[in-house]
């Protein structure tokens, strides 16, 4: 099996601020990744170099596309990027507002990859659209409204709607219960769950809660001060942490 | 003649916007940004097409000035008085007489020939603008070519309206490359736009200029199960019986009484010579 | 089917002092297929630790442990991952899911994991949930609800669902029923028949002694004494 995501030598600065450095590692089709770390441990700076959104200072991140096999996303020319970022790849944003057009109906949300790749049936993409709603549990009936009027969960909602619609193979995902409540949160990680199993999505997800990681994740990376300090099996390292930094960082959640 | 310059503006800033619109008609469609000047009228008064018209302008053309198809309204009036007194160029209401027209919001019913130059005024040059805020972003996408937040605003007007509802301003697709605004004319002149004439686009206060070439294929963009349709009143012209022409609908008295009339004063005036009659003819 | 070799296990406390607990030291033990073993020793033997680590849940310090054909210690995750899937099946003690999935998805999920079409799925999960006693008015509902002795039905019905050839058992009968014990200890007697190699700790004397072939008592290779 060859990894859809291989990166290596991963280093990014900011002046002499280390944003992340000496990263590395392979995600396989279907693997779900968990990056966890306090505030400003890096774990932001590196999905966003990874996602495309950052460029490292040096690194490679190599991704098996579809028709060219792996290839260096970090050496592919802009347009080849932004095309990966809007069919094969997907970015869920912590707030749901930088991930949608707050101005464009729900329905119009959803559809946006569709046309940017060329659908121009409108009845299908509507379809589409309103098939993907479903999916997110969002109603059919509120197709044509605006993502304005939307609870925080529905909009984070439709945001994975609009993200996942061109079956993308790799999802990033930053925060993505991040600022929601618990109870919402909770149906959030069930759908996700449920998305990335039925899909066979890979995913990365830089979160701070180790609660999400546990439900979602199949394993983890813990970062601290721009280092990996600790990587394996989510429940292993969870359960056994080795370093003490994590150790710490597990023993520091409160236990329900 | 005046203490002007041969169409107010100085031969280096002409230099400047020939090169702009050159460009523009090398680039069909592509947004060629220039520098443009303090004129001596406001902004939204056609400063763009004004700065254009100056620099396509020779002592030996006649000038058109039309505004929403007509010559007589205030702004069509003053630009043409404006290069009557800074061009001394000869000026006419004949569409088949000018060399170069200069218009807002219309193209004229007469069609234009390759010795005609049509110059617009162009209020928002950027077709994307409504859903995409940051220029630079916009500018990404043209050049990438990444046109599907174009269908997303025809796919919000089908899902609120039932159709497509825009119905000025239609975005077209032009030479299978560049999204381009038409400026605000009505839909129904956007099969017009691939015509013999130069079409060249002035947005003063955007400082933009573009351009068609003639024969340029434009496309007006649509989906599959909704394609476009150059609309206009299902009515023939009140005066002249015209069938074929964009009308401007007219509020006659206070009792709801209304007619229907050509927008092209200059098309209604020449049919209604060559003995046309509408309904509503005295 | 189940090797462990030499393994060795110690925990280092790094924010208590850095204080090194050694828990197990040298463990050797090996379970054919078609064969059920229970770990016996007192309390603190090392019994959950050692079912642990052959789950991977537990780091080892050396040694090795074989299932089937892969070595867990220095496993990639995705190798381990896969062993759970198609290879290795866990019975513990504590229901952890996510809320809001319904009891019978819960019991379905490892057949679907392995790619069972839905309908086959959900008829094996019915099965296990009939025979185990669950109210058929609670399959749609999240377990997460349910009473201790309801949670812990589900989770053997979801540890038995599919057919793991390697399986490892943590208190399967504890606080069940008369009825329900039967049913899991039948439950553990066909998996053997069908060729499983399980391990398991029961505190329950007579249920040990009704389904385990063989005991390994862990007391050996504790090292509590040095802690």
């Amino acid at each position: 099996m060859t990894p859809l995501l291989s990166v290596r030598d991963i280093r990014k600065t900011y002046g002499s601020h280390v944003g992340c450095t000496d990263v590395a590692f392979d995600l396989y089709p279907g693997e779900v990744m968990g990056i966890v770390g306090e505030s400003g441990s890096g774990k932001t700076t590196l999905l966003n170099c990874l996602a495309g959104q950052l460029t490292p200072d040096q690194g490679q991140v190599v991704f098996g596309t579809r028709e060219a096999g792996p290839r260096d996303t970090l050496q592919m020319s802009e347009p080849e990027r932004r095309m990966l970022r809007r069919t094969d790849w997907a970015f869920v944003h912590q707030h749901a507002r930088d991930g949608l057009r707050m101005n464009v109906s729900a329905g119009g949300n959803v559809g946006e990859r569709l046309m940017a790749v060329g659908a121009r049936h409108y009845g299908d993409i509507r379809d589409s659209a309103a098939d993907w709603l479903g999916r997110v549990e969002i109603s059919e009936a509120r197709i044509d409204d605006r993502p304005t009027t939307f609870s925080g969960g529905m909009q984070q909602r439709l945001q994975i709607a609009r993200n996942l619609v061109t079956n993308p193979r790799l999802v990033f995902m930053d925060e993505p219960t991040g600022g929601l409540d618990v109870s919402v949160q909770a149906r959030l990680l069930d759908l996700l769950r449920g998305l990335v199993r039925d899909m066979g999505l890979s995913a990365i997800i830089v979160t701070h809660d180790l609660a999400v990681v546990r439900l979602l994740a199949d394993r983890l990376m813990v970062m601290k001060d721009g280092h990996v300090i600790e990587t394996g099996l989510t429940d292993q390292v969870l359960d056994d942490p080795q370093e003490p930094y994590t150790q710490l960082l597990v023993s520091s959640v409160l236990q329900v | 003649m005046s203490d002007y310059n041969f169409a107010y503006l100085d031969e280096q800033t002409k230099r400047m916007i020939r090169r702009a619109i050159l460009k523009g008609l090398a680039i069909p469609g592509y947004q060629v940004p220039f520098a443009s000047r303090e004129m001596p009228m406001p902004y939204g008064w056609g400063t763009g097409g004004v700065q254009v018209s100056a620099a396509t302008l020779t002592p030996d053309d006649t000038l058109k000035v039309i505004d929403q198809g007509a010559d007589d309204t205030t702004n069509a009036v003053s630009i043409r008085k404006f290069f009557e007194r800074t061009a001394d160029v000869a000026t006419t209401s004949k569409t088949a007489e000018a060399t170069v027209i200069q218009t807002r919001h219309r193209i004229p019913e007469e069609v234009l020939s390759e010795d005609q130059i049509l110059v617009y005024q162009v209020p928002i040059p950027e077709p994307l603008r409504f859903l995409e805020p940051r220029e630079t972003e916009t500018r990404k996408m043209h050049a990438l070519e990444e046109y599907g937040l174009m269908h997303v605003k025809l796919y919000e007007d089908i899902a609120r309206h039932g159709h497509i509802a825009t119905s000025y301003a239609y975005p077209v697709e032009v030479q299978g490359r560049y999204v381009m605004d038409p400026s605000p004319i009505p839909k129904f002149d956007n099969p017009k736009m691939e015509m013999a004439a130069i079409q060249l686009f002035g947005a003063g206060r955007e400082q933009r200029i573009y351009a068609l070439p003639p024969y340029t294929k434009v496309v007006s963009l649509d989906f599959d199960d909704h394609p476009f349709e150059a609309s206009k009143a299902p009515h023939a012209c009140a005066l002249c019986g015209a069938e074929d022409s964009y009308l401007d609908e007219v509020i006659t008295d206070d009792q709801g009484g209304r007619m229907f009339v050509c927008s092209d004063t200059d098309y209604c005036e020449s049919r209604r010579a060559a003995g046309h009659v509408g309904k509503d003819a005295a | 089917m189940i090797t462990v070799e030499n393994l060795s296990k110690s925990f280092t406390l790094h924010n208590q002092g850095s204080a090194v607990i050694d828990v197990m030291r040298g463990a050797n033990l090996s379970v054919a297929a078609g064969e059920c073993v229970a770990l016996t020793g007192q309390s603190g033997a090392g019994k959950s630790t050692l079912m642990r680590m052959i789950y991977g849940n537990y780091f080892a310090s050396s040694g090795s442990i074989r299932i089937g054909d892969l070595d867990l210690v220095g496993a990639e995750p995705r190798q381990i991952l896969a062993l759970r899937r198609d290879t290795l099946g866990y019975v513990s003690q504590f229901l952890r899911v996510v809320p809001r999935v319904a009891t019978l998805e819960v019991v379905a999920e490892p057949l679907l994991a392995v790619g069972q079409d839905r309908e086959a799925a959900r008829a094996r999960a019915e099965e296990l949930l009939r025979r185990l006693n669950i109210p058929q008015t609670l399959w749609s509902l999240s377990p997460t609800t349910f009473s201790g002795g309801e949670q812990q039905r589900v989770n053997i019905a979801r540890g038995f669902a599919y057919d793991y050839p390697a399986m490892l058992l943590d208190e399967p009968t504890a606080s069940l029923d008369p009825v329900n014990r039967e049913v899991v200890l039948s439950l553990i007697k066909e998996a053997k028949a069908r060729g499983a190699a399980i391990i398991g700790i029961f505190h329950d004397a007579e249920a040990r002694s009704e389904v385990c072939d063989r005991e390994i008592d862990l007391s050996g290779f504790g090292v509590g004494a040095a802690a």
